[in-house]
């Protein structure tokens, strides 16, 4: 969904978890999940620092 | 068919030949016959028509006293016992152009008369109105007046006739927005391949679906420090307090919802939801979480990372959202963050 994004003009776009669960993953265990939540926040949140 | 069509033709102050602005106020007036340029109305009509009245109103005063005007102008209509209302056509005015609208919509739905208005597709009164009525799309120059009354003499007998209407393109009027199925003379392989030896020769083709525009604003600055900021939640995985309360649409959306997160740590499983029906909500349903990570947000500003998180979530269900509609959304989202203090935004989608 990342080229959607950037065609209408969303130029700040990450990947995501996946369709279903962006911001997790539940084939992880639930300690590794929230690592995986917290390492793509962290990534988001440096993303809005970026120059676009 | 042989019986002559009567025809009532609406124009405003400075085409009735009154006046300019000095003269916006004169109010609903009827002259029997032509007036001006509805001359080269009755010569578009021909034979089989005629123009029995012109009725006319300023601009000022159908602006400010429409449902007056409206009233006193179809008053006028059912005298002269019209089938047939032409408006206009109004080119860029845009007072003029709601008038026209406005007049041929109430014709056509309290009298039940045929009705065709004219203007540049961009007029305001062709935002309005071109959903519900036909409007030949005059253009911009009042130079094109004589081939815009031809255009709407043609539709408008047509419309009295209850006769088929074609397409936008081939008639000359706005796009009201709807579409129709037929049978093409080639399969879709072969327009497309042809399509694309147009594009690829440098030649002219016209595709037949025309991609949104999309207007795209210029992407805000860099957020500086990430220490102070405070930083949003918005989603269009249709996240709902549990109940889904506000009743967004699980599709199609118009609308959405803000959720207060003051005091909540983590979106617990039985107080919210999802409701979005272009994905599987099941794993979602099971930890909020994983479609809006507040749990992380909190952490990170427990951990002096960001300054904090909004005190609300705003959240639709994006599936088929019409890209008007979603453009308004976000607007209106947008407002309220910004009015909020907001000054970063993490908005997850599935």
């Amino acid at each position: 969904m990342i080229p959607v994004a950037k065609e209408v003009g969303s130029l700040r776009a990450i990947a995501a978890g996946g369709i279903v669960s962006p911001t997790g993953n539940p084939e992880l265990s639930p300690e590794k999940e929230k690592q995986f939540r917290r390492e793509l926040v962290l990534r988001a949140l440096a993303t809005l620092q970026q120059k676009v | 068919m042989t019986t002559n069509i009567r025809v009532v033709h609406y124009l405003n102050q400075f085409f009735a030949q009154v006046g300019g602005e000095d003269k916006g106020d004169v109010g609903p007036t009827v002259k029997a016959g032509v007036i001006g340029a509805g001359r080269a109305l009755q010569q578009a009509l021909g034979e089989d028509a005629e123009v029995v009245a012109t009725i006319y109103c300023g601009d000022n005063f159908f602006a400010e006293n429409q449902d007056r005007a409206i009233s006193e102008l179809l008053r006028h209509v059912t005298d002269y016992k019209a089938d047939l209302l032409i408006a206009g056509p109004a080119f860029e005015s845009g007072r003029y152009g709601v008038a026209c609208g406005a007049i041929c919509q109430a014709a056509r739905e309290k009298l039940n008369i045929a009705a065709v208005a004219g203007m540049d597709e961009d007029n305001v009164g062709a935002g309005l109105y071109r959903k519900d009525l036909y409007i030949i799309n005059s253009g911009a120059s009042i130079a094109r007046m004589v081939p815009t009354l031809q255009r709407m003499a043609a539709l408008g007998l047509k419309l009295a006739r209850r006769e088929a209407i074609g397409k936008p393109a081939d008639e000359g009027y706005v796009t009201r927005g709807i579409k129709r199925n037929e049978f093409a003379a080639k399969p879709p392989a072969e327009r497309a391949v042809d399509m694309l030896i147009a594009k690829i020769a440098g030649n002219p083709f016209r595709s037949e679906i025309a991609p949104p525009k999309f207007a795209g604003g210029k992407p805000a600055a860099p957020l500086g420090d990430l220490k102070s900021a405070v930083i949003a939640l918005v989603t269009d995985g249709g996240l709902v307090v549990e109940g889904n309360p506000d009743k967004i649409e699980p599709g199609r959306p118009t609308r959405f919802t803000t959720i207060p997160i003051k005091g909540v740590d983590s979106l617990g499983a039985d107080k919210y939801d999802a409701v979005h029906s272009g994905y599987d909500t099941a794993s979602a349903n099971l930890d909020p979480n994983r479609l809006v990570p507040l749990d992380t947000m909190r952490e990170l500003a427990r951990e002096g990372v960001i300054g904090g998180v909004h005190e609300f979530i705003h959240s639709t269900g994006g599936a088929h959202a019409a890209v008007d509609n979603a453009v308004q959304i976000g607007r209106q989202i947008a407002d309220q963050l910004k009015a909020a203090g907001v000054t970063g935004v993490i908005l997850t989608s599935t």
